[in-house]
Protein backbone atom coordinates (compact mmCIF):
# COMPACT_ATOMS: atom_id res chain seq x y z
CA UNK A 1 0.00 0.00 0.00
CA UNK A 2 2.88 2.72 0.21
CA UNK A 3 4.18 4.96 2.84
CA UNK A 4 0.78 5.83 4.43
CA UNK A 5 1.86 8.07 7.52
CA UNK A 6 3.91 11.27 7.50
CA UNK A 7 6.54 11.91 10.17
CA UNK A 8 4.70 15.06 11.81
CA UNK A 9 1.72 12.44 12.50
CA UNK A 10 4.01 10.62 15.28
CA UNK A 11 5.90 12.96 15.88
CA UNK A 12 3.51 15.20 17.60
CA UNK A 13 2.77 12.44 20.00
CA UNK A 14 6.59 11.77 20.56
CA UNK A 15 6.04 13.12 23.89
CA UNK A 16 3.50 10.53 24.83
CA UNK A 17 4.41 7.69 22.74
CA UNK A 18 7.48 7.66 24.24
CA UNK A 19 7.71 8.55 27.65
CA UNK A 20 4.02 7.79 28.94
CA UNK A 21 3.27 11.82 29.49
CA UNK A 22 -0.44 12.42 29.76
CA UNK A 23 -2.05 15.58 31.27
CA UNK A 24 -4.00 16.99 34.42
CA UNK A 25 -6.57 19.14 35.42
CA UNK A 26 -5.22 21.33 38.12
CA UNK A 27 -9.09 22.59 38.87
CA UNK A 28 -10.00 19.04 39.42
CA UNK A 29 -6.89 16.73 39.80
CA UNK A 30 -8.34 14.15 36.81
CA UNK A 31 -4.97 12.54 35.45
CA UNK A 32 -5.78 11.73 31.52
CA UNK A 33 -3.54 9.01 29.66
CA UNK A 34 -3.90 9.34 26.38
CA UNK A 35 -3.37 13.04 27.41
CA UNK A 36 -6.50 15.29 26.69
CA UNK A 37 -6.64 19.37 26.25
CA UNK A 38 -9.84 19.98 27.31
CA UNK A 39 -11.29 18.37 30.74
CA UNK A 40 -13.96 16.63 30.49
CA UNK A 41 -15.37 17.28 33.66
CA UNK A 42 -14.41 21.07 34.16
CA UNK A 43 -14.55 21.42 30.18
CA UNK A 44 -13.34 25.13 29.80
CA UNK A 45 -12.71 25.86 33.14
CA UNK A 46 -10.63 23.16 33.71
CA UNK A 47 -6.11 24.03 33.77
CA UNK A 48 -4.66 21.19 32.11
CA UNK A 49 -0.68 20.46 32.17
CA UNK A 50 1.37 17.94 31.73
CA UNK A 51 1.79 14.78 33.75
CA UNK A 52 4.41 12.08 34.04
CA UNK A 53 2.96 8.75 34.49
CA UNK A 54 5.15 5.75 36.47
CA UNK A 55 3.92 3.19 33.98
CA UNK A 56 3.39 0.82 36.32
CA UNK A 57 0.50 -0.84 36.36
CA UNK A 58 -2.12 -4.17 36.31
CA UNK A 59 -3.65 -6.31 33.57
CA UNK A 60 -7.15 -5.92 33.62
CA UNK A 61 -8.36 -7.74 30.61
CA UNK A 62 -5.86 -8.87 27.72
CA UNK A 63 -6.09 -10.79 24.30
CA UNK A 64 -3.84 -12.18 21.80
CA UNK A 65 -3.79 -10.89 18.67
CA UNK A 66 -3.47 -14.12 15.77
CA UNK A 67 -4.65 -11.81 12.66
CA UNK A 68 -2.94 -8.54 12.54
CA UNK A 69 -3.00 -5.40 10.61
CA UNK A 70 -1.13 -4.16 8.07
CA UNK A 71 2.22 -3.40 9.53
CA UNK A 72 1.87 -5.72 12.66
CA UNK A 73 1.73 -8.65 10.25
CA UNK A 74 5.15 -10.23 10.97
CA UNK A 75 4.63 -10.07 15.11
CA UNK A 76 1.96 -12.07 15.68
CA UNK A 77 0.74 -13.57 18.30
CA UNK A 78 1.10 -10.80 20.53
CA UNK A 79 -0.75 -9.86 23.08
CA UNK A 80 -2.52 -6.26 23.61
CA UNK A 81 -3.90 -5.32 27.25
CA UNK A 82 -6.41 -3.29 29.04
CA UNK A 83 -3.89 -2.11 31.60
CA UNK A 84 -5.08 -0.02 35.11
CA UNK A 85 -2.03 2.36 34.90
CA UNK A 86 -0.98 2.74 39.38
CA UNK A 87 -2.38 6.20 38.99
CA UNK A 88 -5.87 5.17 37.91
CA UNK A 89 -5.87 5.81 34.35
CA UNK A 90 -7.15 2.61 32.33
CA UNK A 91 -4.76 2.64 28.97
CA UNK A 92 -4.41 0.22 25.85
CA UNK A 93 -0.61 -1.39 25.46
CA UNK A 94 1.02 -4.17 23.92
CA UNK A 95 2.47 -6.77 26.71
CA UNK A 96 6.20 -8.02 25.38
CA UNK A 97 7.53 -11.34 25.42
CA UNK A 98 5.76 -14.92 25.87
CA UNK A 99 1.76 -14.63 25.33
CA UNK A 100 1.25 -17.22 27.37
CA UNK A 101 2.49 -15.96 30.27
CA UNK A 102 -0.16 -13.26 30.36
CA UNK A 103 -2.80 -13.18 32.75
CA UNK A 104 -5.79 -10.92 34.26
CA UNK A 105 -4.00 -9.02 37.38
CA UNK A 106 -0.22 -9.25 36.46
CA UNK A 107 1.77 -6.55 37.27
CA UNK A 108 3.63 -4.72 34.44
CA UNK A 109 6.04 -2.08 33.89
CA UNK A 110 6.58 0.20 30.66
CA UNK A 111 9.49 -0.21 28.32
CA UNK A 112 10.44 1.28 24.76
CA UNK A 113 10.24 -0.68 21.99
CA UNK A 114 9.94 -0.49 18.39
CA UNK A 115 6.35 -0.51 17.21
CA UNK A 116 5.91 -1.28 13.77
CA UNK A 117 7.03 0.08 10.27
CA UNK A 118 5.37 1.96 7.86
CA UNK A 119 6.25 -0.44 4.71
CA UNK A 120 9.43 -2.23 4.11
CA UNK A 121 11.69 1.29 3.48
CA UNK A 122 8.92 3.38 5.57
CA UNK A 123 9.48 5.40 9.01
CA UNK A 124 9.83 2.97 11.71
CA UNK A 125 7.77 4.02 14.86
CA UNK A 126 8.69 3.05 18.55
CA UNK A 127 6.73 3.79 21.20
CA UNK A 128 6.00 2.42 24.85
CA UNK A 129 5.05 -1.61 25.04
CA UNK A 130 4.96 -3.04 28.61
CA UNK A 131 6.35 -6.29 30.24
CA UNK A 132 5.81 -8.42 33.00
CA UNK A 133 7.19 -7.72 36.76
CA UNK A 134 7.95 -10.22 39.47
CA UNK B 1 -46.90 14.61 17.70
CA UNK B 2 -46.00 14.18 14.08
CA UNK B 3 -45.09 10.47 12.87
CA UNK B 4 -43.26 8.44 10.15
CA UNK B 5 -43.46 5.84 8.58
CA UNK B 6 -41.66 3.26 6.46
CA UNK B 7 -43.36 2.78 3.35
CA UNK B 8 -40.55 0.43 1.15
CA UNK B 9 -37.78 -1.33 2.25
CA UNK B 10 -35.44 -3.68 0.09
CA UNK B 11 -32.24 -5.02 -0.23
CA UNK B 12 -29.16 -6.46 -2.10
CA UNK B 13 -27.69 -10.33 -1.45
CA UNK B 14 -25.65 -9.88 0.87
CA UNK B 15 -22.05 -11.42 -0.50
CA UNK B 16 -18.69 -11.40 -2.13
CA UNK B 17 -19.82 -9.19 -4.84
CA UNK B 18 -16.64 -9.40 -7.20
CA UNK B 19 -18.98 -7.72 -10.01
CA UNK B 20 -20.47 -5.65 -8.45
CA UNK B 21 -19.17 -1.92 -7.80
CA UNK B 22 -20.13 0.65 -4.64
CA UNK B 23 -22.33 2.15 -7.05
CA UNK B 24 -23.62 -1.02 -8.44
CA UNK B 25 -24.88 -2.14 -4.87
CA UNK B 26 -26.40 1.56 -3.78
CA UNK B 27 -28.23 1.94 -6.44
CA UNK B 28 -29.62 -1.70 -6.25
CA UNK B 29 -30.83 -1.00 -3.03
CA UNK B 30 -32.28 1.94 -3.62
CA UNK B 31 -34.54 0.85 -6.78
CA UNK B 32 -35.63 -2.20 -4.67
CA UNK B 33 -37.30 0.03 -1.84
CA UNK B 34 -38.45 2.53 -4.39
CA UNK B 35 -39.91 -0.76 -6.26
CA UNK B 36 -41.43 -1.81 -2.89
CA UNK B 37 -42.58 1.24 -1.80
CA UNK B 38 -44.62 1.54 -5.41
CA UNK B 39 -43.29 5.15 -5.85
CA UNK B 40 -41.30 6.76 -8.46
CA UNK B 41 -37.77 8.02 -7.85
CA UNK B 42 -39.21 11.74 -8.88
CA UNK B 43 -41.11 11.68 -5.13
CA UNK B 44 -38.38 11.52 -3.12
CA UNK B 45 -37.09 14.45 -1.82
CA UNK B 46 -33.87 13.64 -0.78
CA UNK B 47 -31.58 10.79 0.12
CA UNK B 48 -29.20 9.93 3.39
CA UNK B 49 -26.70 7.33 2.80
CA UNK B 50 -24.69 5.34 5.63
CA UNK B 51 -21.17 4.25 4.69
CA UNK B 52 -18.02 3.71 6.91
CA UNK B 53 -14.92 4.01 4.74
CA UNK B 54 -15.71 4.33 1.19
CA UNK B 55 -12.75 6.27 1.29
CA UNK B 56 -10.12 3.42 2.33
CA UNK B 57 -11.92 0.65 0.99
CA UNK B 58 -12.64 1.91 -2.42
CA UNK B 59 -11.13 5.19 -2.66
CA UNK B 60 -14.42 6.93 -3.29
CA UNK B 61 -15.52 9.75 -1.12
CA UNK B 62 -18.56 12.39 -2.02
CA UNK B 63 -20.89 9.35 -0.97
CA UNK B 64 -24.29 11.46 -1.17
CA UNK B 65 -23.33 13.13 -4.98
CA UNK B 66 -22.55 9.25 -5.78
CA UNK B 67 -25.65 7.54 -4.78
CA UNK B 68 -27.82 10.64 -5.84
CA UNK B 69 -26.50 10.90 -9.64
CA UNK B 70 -26.30 6.73 -9.87
CA UNK B 71 -29.56 7.01 -8.54
CA UNK B 72 -30.62 9.34 -11.61
CA UNK B 73 -32.02 12.05 -8.92
CA UNK B 74 -30.16 14.97 -8.86
CA UNK B 75 -30.34 17.97 -8.31
CA UNK B 76 -32.15 16.80 -4.73
CA UNK B 77 -30.43 17.22 -1.53
CA UNK B 78 -27.87 14.28 -0.28
CA UNK B 79 -26.21 13.24 2.45
CA UNK B 80 -23.56 11.09 3.49
CA UNK B 81 -23.74 9.79 7.33
CA UNK B 82 -20.54 8.03 8.75
CA UNK B 83 -20.20 6.32 12.27
CA UNK B 84 -18.50 3.37 11.75
CA UNK B 85 -20.54 -0.03 11.65
CA UNK B 86 -23.50 2.49 12.80
CA UNK B 87 -23.32 4.46 9.62
CA UNK B 88 -26.83 3.96 8.48
CA UNK B 89 -29.06 3.39 11.61
CA UNK B 90 -27.50 7.01 11.56
CA UNK B 91 -28.84 7.74 8.04
CA UNK B 92 -32.23 6.49 8.88
CA UNK B 93 -32.60 9.04 12.11
CA UNK B 94 -31.50 11.88 10.32
CA UNK B 95 -33.88 11.07 7.13
CA UNK B 96 -36.80 10.36 9.82
CA UNK B 97 -35.62 13.69 11.77
CA UNK B 98 -35.75 15.60 8.37
CA UNK B 99 -39.38 14.35 8.07
CA UNK B 100 -40.59 15.18 11.52
CA UNK B 101 -38.94 18.91 10.64
CA UNK B 102 -41.46 19.40 7.97
CA UNK B 103 -38.06 20.04 5.68
CA UNK B 104 -39.18 16.67 3.53
CA UNK B 105 -42.44 14.72 2.97
CA UNK B 106 -40.50 11.44 1.02
CA UNK B 107 -36.78 10.48 1.86
CA UNK B 108 -34.43 7.41 1.29
CA UNK B 109 -32.30 6.26 3.89
CA UNK B 110 -29.92 3.24 2.69
CA UNK B 111 -26.40 2.14 3.04
CA UNK B 112 -23.85 0.26 1.19
CA UNK B 113 -20.31 -0.97 1.85
CA UNK B 114 -17.65 -2.69 -0.92
CA UNK B 115 -15.59 -4.53 1.60
CA UNK B 116 -13.97 -7.37 -0.80
CA UNK B 117 -11.92 -5.07 -3.51
CA UNK B 118 -9.22 -4.29 -0.32
CA UNK B 119 -6.84 -7.53 1.13
CA UNK B 120 -7.66 -8.99 4.11
CA UNK B 121 -4.59 -6.74 6.26
CA UNK B 122 -6.01 -4.00 4.50
CA UNK B 123 -9.88 -4.49 5.85
CA UNK B 124 -8.88 -5.30 9.36
CA UNK B 125 -6.81 -1.70 9.20
CA UNK B 126 -9.63 -0.18 7.52
CA UNK B 127 -12.05 -1.16 10.22
CA UNK B 128 -10.03 -0.44 12.94
CA UNK B 129 -10.31 3.00 11.56
CA UNK B 130 -13.90 2.78 14.28
CA UNK B 131 -11.86 2.69 17.25
CA UNK B 132 -9.09 5.39 18.41
CA UNK B 133 -6.50 5.40 15.66
CA UNK B 134 -3.55 7.54 17.84
CA UNK B 135 -4.05 5.21 20.91
CA UNK B 136 -5.50 1.72 19.71
CA UNK B 137 -4.64 1.29 16.06
CA UNK B 138 -1.13 2.61 16.94
CA UNK B 139 -0.20 0.01 19.00
CA UNK B 140 -1.47 -2.99 16.68
CA UNK B 141 -4.77 -3.75 17.96
CA UNK B 142 -7.59 -5.11 15.75
CA UNK B 143 -11.66 -4.59 15.45
CA UNK B 144 -11.79 -7.98 16.84
CA UNK B 145 -9.27 -7.09 19.54
CA UNK B 146 -11.47 -4.51 21.26
CA UNK B 147 -14.17 -7.60 21.41
CA UNK B 148 -12.17 -10.03 22.92
CA UNK B 149 -10.90 -7.45 25.89
CA UNK B 150 -14.52 -6.79 26.64
CA UNK B 151 -15.12 -10.27 26.10
CA UNK B 152 -12.75 -11.85 28.51
CA UNK B 153 -13.86 -8.83 30.73
CA UNK B 154 -17.28 -10.16 30.53
CA UNK B 155 -16.40 -14.03 31.23
CA UNK B 156 -14.26 -13.07 34.37
CA UNK B 157 -17.04 -10.87 36.17
CA UNK B 158 -19.90 -12.75 35.34
CA UNK B 159 -18.85 -16.41 34.43
CA UNK B 160 -20.04 -15.98 30.90
CA UNK B 161 -18.87 -19.03 28.80
CA UNK B 162 -16.82 -19.48 25.86
CA UNK B 163 -19.96 -22.16 24.83
CA UNK B 164 -22.62 -19.20 25.76
CA UNK B 165 -21.40 -17.35 22.95
CA UNK B 166 -20.64 -19.62 20.72
CA UNK B 167 -24.30 -20.68 20.94
CA UNK B 168 -24.97 -17.19 19.63
CA UNK B 169 -23.43 -17.51 16.65
CA UNK B 170 -25.44 -20.62 16.37
CA UNK B 171 -28.77 -19.48 16.63
CA UNK B 172 -28.19 -16.78 14.36
CA UNK B 173 -26.89 -19.46 11.62
CA UNK B 174 -29.66 -20.99 12.33
CA UNK B 175 -32.16 -18.42 10.99
CA UNK B 176 -30.14 -17.41 8.32
CA UNK B 177 -29.76 -20.81 6.96
CA UNK B 178 -33.63 -20.18 5.71
CA UNK B 179 -32.76 -16.34 4.50
CA UNK B 180 -32.08 -16.22 0.95
CA UNK B 181 -30.28 -13.09 1.32
CA UNK B 182 -27.64 -13.99 3.72
CA UNK B 183 -24.05 -14.37 2.73
CA UNK B 184 -23.63 -17.71 5.01
CA UNK B 185 -26.87 -19.77 4.82
CA UNK B 186 -26.13 -22.55 7.09
CA UNK B 187 -26.17 -24.34 9.65
CA UNK B 188 -23.15 -23.85 12.37
CA UNK B 189 -22.76 -26.57 15.46
CA UNK B 190 -20.89 -25.31 18.91
CA UNK B 191 -18.45 -27.80 17.98
CA UNK B 192 -17.60 -25.81 14.65
CA UNK B 193 -17.14 -22.19 16.21
CA UNK B 194 -15.11 -24.11 19.13
CA UNK B 195 -12.83 -25.81 16.66
CA UNK B 196 -12.88 -22.60 14.21
CA UNK B 197 -9.57 -20.52 14.03
CA UNK B 198 -8.49 -18.31 16.88
CA UNK B 199 -8.65 -14.54 15.63
CA UNK B 200 -7.63 -13.18 18.63
CA UNK B 201 -8.13 -14.95 22.14
CA UNK B 202 -10.63 -15.91 23.23
CA UNK B 203 -12.84 -15.10 20.05
CA UNK B 204 -12.75 -17.37 17.08
CA UNK B 205 -13.31 -17.38 13.31
CA UNK B 206 -16.56 -18.08 13.67
CA UNK B 207 -17.21 -15.95 16.54
CA UNK B 208 -17.23 -12.87 14.06
CA UNK B 209 -19.21 -11.55 10.98
CA UNK B 210 -17.30 -11.70 8.02
CA UNK B 211 -16.49 -9.14 5.51
CA UNK B 212 -19.17 -8.55 3.02
CA UNK B 213 -20.64 -6.54 0.47
CA UNK B 214 -24.13 -5.25 -0.15
CA UNK B 215 -26.62 -2.43 0.14
CA UNK B 216 -29.92 -1.86 1.99
CA UNK B 217 -32.45 0.89 1.13
CA UNK B 218 -35.82 2.55 2.85
CA UNK B 219 -38.42 5.03 1.81
CA UNK B 220 -39.87 6.97 4.90
CA UNK B 221 -42.77 8.89 4.57
CA UNK B 222 -44.73 11.66 6.46
CA UNK B 223 -48.09 10.44 8.13
CA UNK B 224 -49.81 12.33 5.37
CA UNK B 225 -48.21 11.45 2.79
CA UNK B 226 -47.96 7.34 4.25
CA UNK B 227 -51.88 7.76 4.41
CA UNK B 228 -52.01 7.15 0.15
CA UNK B 229 -50.31 4.04 0.95
CA UNK B 230 -51.35 0.39 2.61
CA UNK B 231 -49.99 -1.23 5.06
CA UNK B 232 -47.40 1.47 6.24
CA UNK B 233 -44.75 0.63 9.27
CA UNK B 234 -44.78 3.19 12.11
CA UNK B 235 -41.40 4.86 13.45
CA UNK B 236 -42.69 4.32 16.78
CA UNK B 237 -39.28 5.77 19.02
CA UNK B 238 -35.78 6.43 18.35
CA UNK B 239 -32.51 6.77 20.42
CA UNK B 240 -28.77 7.69 19.64
CA UNK B 241 -26.18 8.22 22.44
CA UNK B 242 -22.30 8.67 22.49
CA UNK B 243 -19.39 7.40 24.56
CA UNK B 244 -15.77 7.47 24.44
CA UNK B 245 -14.08 6.84 20.98
CA UNK B 246 -11.42 3.94 22.92
CA UNK B 247 -12.43 1.20 24.89
CA UNK B 248 -9.59 1.62 27.71
CA UNK B 249 -11.31 5.21 28.45
CA UNK B 250 -14.68 4.06 29.78
CA UNK B 251 -15.79 3.32 32.53
CA UNK B 252 -17.22 0.09 32.16
CA UNK B 253 -15.91 -2.35 29.75
CA UNK B 254 -18.50 -4.74 30.38
CA UNK B 255 -21.53 -3.02 29.39
CA UNK B 256 -22.10 -0.58 26.65
CA UNK B 257 -23.45 2.80 28.19
CA UNK B 258 -24.72 3.79 25.26
CA UNK B 259 -26.64 1.52 24.14
CA UNK B 260 -28.74 1.87 27.15
CA UNK B 261 -29.03 5.58 26.69
CA UNK B 262 -30.14 5.22 23.19
CA UNK B 263 -32.70 2.66 24.27
CA UNK B 264 -34.00 4.40 27.29
CA UNK B 265 -34.79 7.39 24.94
CA UNK B 266 -36.24 5.11 22.30
CA UNK B 267 -38.57 3.07 25.06
CA UNK B 268 -39.83 6.66 26.33
CA UNK B 269 -41.06 7.35 22.77
CA UNK B 270 -42.06 4.40 21.61
CA UNK B 271 -44.41 4.45 25.20
CA UNK B 272 -43.28 0.92 25.45
CA UNK B 273 -41.12 -0.80 28.25
CA UNK B 274 -38.15 -3.47 27.20
CA UNK B 275 -40.51 -6.46 28.07
CA UNK B 276 -43.08 -5.16 25.31
CA UNK B 277 -40.68 -5.59 22.59
CA UNK B 278 -41.77 -8.48 20.62
CA UNK B 279 -38.55 -9.20 18.42
CA UNK B 280 -34.92 -7.68 17.98
CA UNK B 281 -32.18 -7.15 15.55
CA UNK B 282 -29.46 -6.24 17.60
CA UNK B 283 -25.74 -6.19 16.87
CA UNK B 284 -23.38 -9.57 16.57
CA UNK B 285 -20.74 -8.07 14.79
CA UNK B 286 -18.88 -10.46 17.08
CA UNK B 287 -21.10 -13.08 19.14
CA UNK B 288 -20.14 -11.10 22.66
CA UNK B 289 -22.04 -8.21 21.49
CA UNK B 290 -24.98 -9.46 21.37
CA UNK B 291 -24.66 -11.00 24.58
CA UNK B 292 -24.24 -7.47 25.92
CA UNK B 293 -26.95 -6.37 23.74
CA UNK B 294 -29.29 -8.21 25.72
CA UNK B 295 -28.36 -7.14 29.22
CA UNK B 296 -28.10 -3.38 27.92
CA UNK B 297 -31.49 -3.43 26.22
CA UNK B 298 -32.77 -4.80 29.57
CA UNK B 299 -34.27 -8.01 28.50
CA UNK B 300 -32.20 -9.58 31.38
CA UNK B 301 -29.94 -8.42 34.38
CA UNK B 302 -26.92 -7.41 33.81
CA UNK B 303 -24.50 -10.17 33.29
CA UNK B 304 -27.53 -12.72 32.54
CA UNK B 305 -26.63 -12.27 29.11
CA UNK B 306 -24.87 -15.88 28.88
CA UNK B 307 -27.33 -18.01 30.21
CA UNK B 308 -30.45 -16.18 28.82
CA UNK B 309 -28.75 -17.63 25.11
CA UNK B 310 -27.76 -20.69 26.79
CA UNK B 311 -31.81 -21.32 27.73
CA UNK B 312 -33.03 -20.70 24.03
CA UNK B 313 -34.77 -17.28 25.02
CA UNK B 314 -33.07 -15.95 21.93
CA UNK B 315 -34.59 -18.52 19.67
CA UNK B 316 -37.31 -18.29 17.22
CA UNK B 317 -39.62 -19.67 19.55
CA UNK B 318 -38.13 -18.42 22.53
CA UNK B 319 -39.25 -15.23 24.77
CA UNK B 320 -37.05 -12.76 22.94
CA UNK B 321 -36.13 -14.11 19.53
CA UNK B 322 -33.42 -12.14 18.45
CA UNK B 323 -31.88 -11.99 14.70
CA UNK B 324 -34.54 -14.07 13.65
CA UNK B 325 -33.50 -13.10 9.88
CA UNK B 326 -29.80 -14.49 10.48
CA UNK B 327 -27.68 -11.28 12.20
CA UNK B 328 -24.77 -9.81 11.05
CA UNK B 329 -23.10 -13.50 11.81
CA UNK B 330 -25.20 -15.32 8.58
CA UNK B 331 -26.21 -12.59 6.78
CA UNK B 332 -23.10 -10.64 6.18
CA UNK B 333 -21.85 -7.60 8.04
CA UNK B 334 -21.01 -4.47 4.81
CA UNK B 335 -20.56 -2.21 7.97
CA UNK B 336 -22.24 0.94 6.18
CA UNK B 337 -25.29 -1.09 5.33
CA UNK B 338 -25.84 -3.04 8.28
CA UNK B 339 -27.85 -0.88 10.35
CA UNK B 340 -30.71 -0.15 7.43
CA UNK B 341 -30.72 -4.10 6.87
CA UNK B 342 -31.98 -4.66 10.24
CA UNK B 343 -34.44 -2.42 9.96
CA UNK B 344 -35.81 -3.73 6.47
CA UNK B 345 -35.67 -7.03 8.20
CA UNK B 346 -37.88 -5.53 11.45
CA UNK B 347 -40.22 -4.24 8.66
CA UNK B 348 -40.57 -7.77 6.13
CA UNK B 349 -41.05 -8.97 9.85
CA UNK B 350 -44.07 -6.65 10.56
CA UNK B 351 -45.70 -7.22 7.94
CA UNK B 352 -45.38 -10.52 7.10
CA UNK B 353 -42.99 -10.89 4.39
CA UNK B 354 -40.57 -13.17 6.06
CA UNK B 355 -41.36 -16.60 4.23
CA UNK B 356 -39.70 -19.90 6.20
CA UNK B 357 -38.58 -17.41 8.51
CA UNK B 358 -41.94 -15.36 9.40
CA UNK B 359 -42.30 -14.49 13.65
CA UNK B 360 -46.65 -14.78 13.98
CA UNK B 361 -48.42 -12.46 16.24
CA UNK B 362 -45.87 -10.03 16.51
CA UNK B 363 -46.69 -5.90 16.66
CA UNK B 364 -43.20 -4.14 16.95
CA UNK B 365 -39.65 -4.81 16.55
CA UNK B 366 -36.50 -2.84 17.64
CA UNK B 367 -33.14 -2.24 16.23
CA UNK B 368 -30.03 -1.86 17.75
CA UNK B 369 -26.98 -0.74 15.89
CA UNK B 370 -23.86 -0.79 17.57
CA UNK B 371 -20.30 1.79 15.45
CA UNK B 372 -17.01 1.04 17.02
CA UNK B 373 -16.37 -0.69 19.89
CA UNK B 374 -19.84 1.15 21.53
CA UNK B 375 -18.46 4.84 20.96
CA UNK B 376 -21.86 4.94 19.06
CA UNK B 377 -25.45 3.39 19.87
CA UNK B 378 -28.57 3.64 17.47
CA UNK B 379 -31.66 2.43 18.87
CA UNK B 380 -35.13 2.08 16.48
CA UNK B 381 -38.26 0.80 17.91
CA UNK B 382 -40.88 0.15 14.35
CA UNK B 383 -44.63 -1.57 15.21
CA UNK B 384 -47.36 -1.42 13.47
CA UNK B 385 -51.21 0.18 14.32
ZN1 LIG C 1 -11.04 19.06 35.50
Amino acid sequence: MGHRSSIPLYWRLQKSKYNLVGTKCKTCGKLYFPPRQLCSECRRKGEIEDFSFSGKGEIISFTVIRAAPEGFEKYTPYAIALIKLEEGEVISGQIVGDVTKVEEGKKVKSVFRRMHEDGKDGVIFYGVKFQLVG
Amino acid sequence: MKRVAIIGAGQTKFDEHWEKSLRDLSTEAGALALADAKITSKQVDALYIGNMSAGRFVGQEHLGAMAMDNAGLNPKPAVRCEAACASSALAFRQGYMSILSGEHDIVMVGGAEKMTDLKGTGAIATLMGAGDQEWESSIGNTFVGLYALIARAHMKEFGTTREQMAMVSVNNHKNGSLNPLAQFPCEITVEDVLNSTLIADPLRLLDCSPITDGGAALILASEEAAKKLDNPIWVLGTGQASDTLALHDRKSHIEMIATKVAAKKAYEQAGLTSEKIDIAEVHDCFSINEILAIEDLGFCKKGDGGKFVEQGKIARDGEKPINTTGGLKSIGHPVGATGVRQIVDITKQLRGQCGKLQMKGIKNGLALNVGGSGATAVVNILGVD
